[in-house]
């Protein structure tokens, strides 16, 4: 319990230092916002009255703890660009990112969990090292080149969906959830490479034991020992694992939404940093972030309760 | 029986992943010499042509000829990776070192640190950077080696608090040999197995988030041939000219296929 | 993304003017046929998708939007007293009819009757009243801020009049320029309301913008129900979607996505109307040089680089005027610097760089066709001996830096003219005017710009002072001129009546399904 408290301090105080990284990291640009809201032809009065309008002449701290007591009461500020609360925009974007970081980690769990345990349990030297390679060659291949590989394969080739063509969520799930079948295996596929890996090096580390050894002089049958004993034990590092893919898979989005046009999180945001919209910038940054914090602690309880041996210690 | 297995399985992967290093490396030093064509040259009479004997990985939207192009980009990407990894891995030893030698508060502190920027994937912490330096080849360089220090320090770190409390070490010091011999002389030596497959994978990463900064178009600017830019671009050619996507990716996979094999070839005969 | 800002300089706002005529040439060439049909044939559903590259990441208040984008979209949901016509000339809209005393100093405006907001409200002089005071206060856009303190505008009855201090000839455009808008109503930029064809219904970021149809439009009303603007923010992804058949309306595509479509859709051919140069910073070494600047014209190849980027479409211009100014573009000066190494060779030799230079170009990132550019005159040069290195910015960046701080060296962009009157696209390079980015400095030039402001000028001399403008830009090799964008449109052959402006704007109320 004690332990629990202190793991939650640090929790709070890490994201606290996240929040304040992620507000001063965008008061250093040398860019002034000013010059892109108001074009090139604004005159010089305009843009002072613009700078006072958006606080830009208040001191960085003061501006920090007004945007931070915002953000607490859920309100990221104003979109220099949109003119829209940036708490509105992102409400429409979570939804898909979130939306596309779930199935893709729903493909990460159903096709590494079968495909690892085959790995793992695979007698055969020829096909243990053509899963070793296969692996090997999916974990090579940069994320946005597996996008472009899907869009080409499954979007031109087979003509299973057109690229680009995205159907928003808020007008048909089912066709929302079609198209982002195929970004979410762009991102899913070296996720699954990587479990793959590490489950068939747990399962055949475990088959290793002697107590594996043991059951099995005893005539255990071969099955029964690796669904049985050798499995749920292999997958204690994998579920560690896994929970941390949910932060890498929501960052590897920010890449595939680029490829495939999802109107998600990571398009916001790189067109945020490109037009020098720091409210949005500053909101979404913080948000991955805390996602990011969020799930390590997560994953950290989580290790503890799967695994005696790290509870105790 | 079961231990020859493993030896033979790492060895084949260091094989086969020292075969395509060295094949892809020679394919970069002789970019470094010759090309085919010259990487820029344009030619409006042969737009988007498919791969042939003349122009072995077809041509662009410029004409330019893609395999000379791809030469010149593997150069680029090999040279920023170089790079990244260099100035990384020798502040990351120097930190990791220190750190695991003296122990103490700045360990603690550091190592909080380190742990903190691997926690965040590199792909945003480099936009941020990114977004803060401006574009460009050097920025891409500075971003990506910070970045890179804690991955290498964690190891090393590891293994130089390890080696402290060894009895060579202890007798060592109490030799009076002094800190600086002690941890250059003989404790660093010792962290190579280690770090060798730490410097191949840090080099495939740094290849990737290259490659990936530069499709993002925040990474090396065009004229300069880069993997990543190339890609991006061939983006628009999809579907009219597949093979300039596929052989550029193509190029991308097999550099960093060759290293990964190295470096778990490498992890594998270490006996991980 | 790529085309936010599409010709450089569209910031600028007041977009039109009566002096020319309709803008390029236009042609029709149908696309390599068939295999998917484009998604809504005259179906009972009287709507259309647009897909356009840019999102309106901007305001939608009439007086604060500064992207061309924007602009292009809120065309038809905005109008003023006056607008323009596809010809350029200026028609009635909110007002129904239109005076101008014979000294120039008085317009009369009477107030067309029945005119209603998109909200309901009925359209009347007090909101007029409101609007001029507002666009004067609040506007973003200097040159009609200034055009309107010179002016007092009264109402009586229904009748605005506006009075002006001095004669001004391009005045009727900024008329246009100051949409009319219901008064106290707050929400314009987020709710725009206006009196146009088109009412505004909602816009999802980085998604679509939807319009419906003003039922109650006081003129002919536009024939579809419904316009999406799908938006991609990526060239890449549009040009996917248009070939899967999703969209039934693009603009702006490049030669090569025109060449790659492989649907029956019907391609038309206008121009951009912007002058693309490789702009040179006058005042930095080794530029400031003539010789050097006339030797970079000559050792680029523009038909050849026109060749390689756009397949040879394009208008080539050798000075800042593009060809919809029909009364000022001289098509000789394209040719006064043909491809010549030696020459160039020569006059960099005479100018002490016999052993070339180099330096960067910079180009707006989120813009093709200039990266497209800078990238083949960067290899051209290569031959003269001269190392250019091309540098990606973005446009927020290039307008802070490049045109704010004139911190470059040489930069490949297009300039518009912000109406269509010459001065538009000549009084920028006067040695003092403050929009001068290449420090360009030239007595002559000043003498000819200063000698056409005279109101005692005749049209026809005027128009003479103009040219020898543009023939002092072409021999001082002000700028490596290169071309006018060619600008590829694909349509839904089902839809009917495109109509191309001599400005950046879509007029839906003019499109219509066959039969």
């Amino acid at each position: 319990m004690r332990q629990l408290l202190k793991k939650l301090a640090a929790l709070i105080i890490t994201l606290f230092i996240v929040s304040l990284l992620a507000f001063l990291a965008f008061q250093i640009i040398p860019e002034d916002p000013v010059t892109h809201l108001l074009g090139t032809e604004a005159t010089p009065e305009a843009a002072a009255e613009l700078r006072a309008q958006l606080g830009l002449d208040r001191p960085v701290l003061v501006r920090y703890f007004s945007w931070l007591a915002g953000v607490l009461r859920g309100d990221f500020g104003e979109s220099y660009s949109y003119h829209m609360p940036v708490a509105d925009m992102l409400s429409d974007k979570l939804p898909l990112t979130a939306l596309l970081t779930g199935l893709s980690f729903l493909f990460t769990v159903l096709l590494s969990i079968p495909l690892g345990v085959l790995a793992g349990s695979v007698r055969s030297r020829f096909l243990d090292n053509l899963f070793a390679a296969l692996d090997q060659m999916v974990m090579s291949v940069p994320p946005f080149f597996i996008g472009m590989l899907v869009c080409w394969l499954f979007g031109l080739v087979l003509r299973l969906f057109t690229p680009g063509a995205y159907v928003s969520y808020q007008d048909s799930w089912s066709g929302c959830i079609a198209y982002l079948i195929f970004p979410a295996l762009s991102i899913a596929l070296p996720r699954v490479a990587m479990t793959v890996k590490l489950l068939r090096g747990a399962i055949r580390h475990e088959m290793e034991q002697d107590y594996i050894r043991t059951s099995r002089s005893r005539g255990a049958g071969r099955a029964w020992l690796l669904f049985r004993h050798a499995l749920p034990n292999a997958l204690i590092p994998v579920i560690t694992f896994m929970a941390v893919s949910l932060a890498e898979i929501m960052t590897a989005s920010i890449v595939i939404e680029q490829v495939f046009t999802v109107p998600g999180v990571g398009r916001l945001l790189l067109a945020s940093i490109s037009n020098g919209d720091f409210p949005v910038v500053q909101a979404i940054v913080l948000i991955l972030a805390a996602w990011i914090v969020l799930i390590n602690f997560a994953a950290d309880l989580l290790n503890g309760l799967a695994d005696p041996r790290v509870r105790l210690g | 029986m079961k231990k020859k297995t493993t030896r033979k399985k790492g060895n084949s992967f260091l094989y086969t992943g020292a075969v395509l290093s060295g094949l892809m490396l020679f394919l970069i030093l002789l970019g470094c010499f010759w090309t085919p064509y010259s990487p820029t040259a344009m030619d409006a009479a042969a737009k988007f042509q498919a791969p042939s004997w003349a122009h072995l990985l077809g041509t662009d939207n410029f004409g330019r000829d893609i395999f000379s192009r791809v030469l010149q980009g593997a150069d680029a990407s090999f040279l920023i990776a170089l790079c990244v990894v260099g100035i990384s891995c020798t502040l990351g030893v120097l930190i990791g070192g220190l750190c695991g030698y003296y122990g103490g508060l700045a360990d603690l502190a550091l190592t909080r640190l380190c742990d903190s920027i691997t926690a965040f994937p590199a792909i945003l912490l480099a936009l941020v950077i990114v977004s803060l330096t401006g574009r460009g080849k050097y920025n891409v360089i500075f971003a990506l080696s910070i970045l890179f220090i804690p991955s290498f320090a964690r190891v090393v770190r590891s293994e130089f608090a390890r080696c402290r409390e060894l009895n060579y070490v202890k007798s060592a010091r109490l030799m009076g040999v002094s800190d600086g011999r002690i941890l250059f002389r003989h404790i660093l030596p010792n962290t190579f197995p280690v770090l060798l497959p730490a410097v191949t994978i840090g080099f495939n990463n740094a290849i990737l988030s290259e490659a990936s900064m530069s499709f993002l178009g925040i990474g090396v600017q065009p004229t300069e041939a880069s993997l990543g830019l190339m890609l991006s671009d061939s983006q628009t050619y999809l579907q009219s000219a597949p093979w300039y996507a596929l052989c550029t990716g193509g190029a991308v996979v097999l550099l960093i296929l060759g290293f990964s094999l190295l470096s778990e070839g490498l992890q594998r005969r270490n006996g991980g | 993304m790529k085309y936010r800002i599409l010709a450089v300089f569209l910031a600028a706002a007041v977009l039109m003017c009566s002096l020319c005529g309709c803008g390029g040439a236009t042609s029709e060439t149908p696309a390599p046929s068939d295999e998917i049909a484009p998604s809504s044939p005259a179906a009972p559903v009287n709507e259309i998708t647009v897909g356009i590259a840019q999102d309106l990441d901007d305001s939608l208040d009439p007086y604060q939007m500064t992207a061309a984008g924007t602009r292009e979209v809120m065309f038809n949901v905005f109008e003023g007293l006056v607008k323009p016509d596809s010809d350029g000339n200026f028609v009635c809209a909110v007002a129904s009819d239109y005076s101008i005393s014979d000294d120039g100093l008085t317009y009369t405006f009477p107030l067309r009757e029945g005119v209603v907001f998109h909200n309901g409200a009925a359209c009347t002089a007090d909101d007029v009243l409101y609007s001029f005071e507002t666009c004067a206060a609040t506007s973003v856009t200097s040159a009609l801020v200034e055009a309107l303190s010179a002016a007092q505008v009264t109402a009586e009855g229904n009748t605005v009049t506006v009075a002006l201090d001095a004669p001004n000839p391009d005045f009727l455009s900024y008329v246009a320029s100051v949409y009319i808008v219901p008064k106290d109503y707050a929400e314009q930029a987020t709710q725009p309301v206006g009196t146009g064809p088109f009412k505004y219904v909602s816009r999802s970021v980085q998604e679509n913008v939807i319009l419906e149809k003003n039922g109650d439009y006081y003129g002919t009303p536009a024939s579809l129900d419904r316009v999406t603007y799908r938006i991609f923010e990526d060239n890449n992804a549009l040009f996917t979607a248009l070939n899967g058949g999703a969209l039934d309306l693009v603009t702006h595509l490049t030669i090569d996505q025109v060449n790659n479509l492989t649907n029956g859709y019907t391609v038309l051919e206008g121009t951009m109307n912007l002058v693309q140069a490789m702009y040179l910073n006058n005042a930095v070494k080794p530029f400031d040089d003539q010789r050097v600047r006339q030797a970079l014209c000559y050792a680029v190849d523009v038909p050849a680089m026109m060749e390689l980027t756009a397949a040879g479409h394009g208008v080539r211009v050798g000075s800042s005027m593009y060809p919809a100014f029909a009364k000022y573009f001289d098509a000789s000066l394209a040719d006064a610097y043909p491809h010549d190494v030696e020459k160039a060779k020569a006059l960099l030799a005479e100018a002490g760089y016999a052993g070339g230079f180099s330096f960067t170009i910079i180009a707006p990132s989120n813009y093709t066709p200039h990266v497209d550019t800078a990238t083949v005159l960067a290899e051209q040069l290569k031959e003269v001996g001269v190392t250019a290195e091309v540098q990606l910015v973005d446009w927020n960046t290039w307008v802070s830096d490049v045109y704010g701080n004139r911190n470059f060296e040489a930069t490949v962009c297009g300039f518009d003219a912000s109406s269509l009157t010459a001065s538009a696209m000549l009084a920028r390079w006067v040695s003092d005017n403050g929009k001068n980015m290449i420090n360009y400095n030239d007595p002559d030039y000043d003498a000819a710009y200063a000698a056409a402001q005279d109101p005692s000028l005749s049209e026809a001399e005027q128009t003479e002072q103009y040219m020898r403008c543009l023939e002092i830009l072409s021999e001082t090799a002000a700028n490596v001129y290169t071309q006018d964008l060619a600008d590829f449109v694909a349509i839904n052959p089902a839809l009917e009546g495109f109509t191309f402006y001599p400005l950046y704007v879509i007029d839906m109320a003019c499109l219509h399904f066959a039969g």
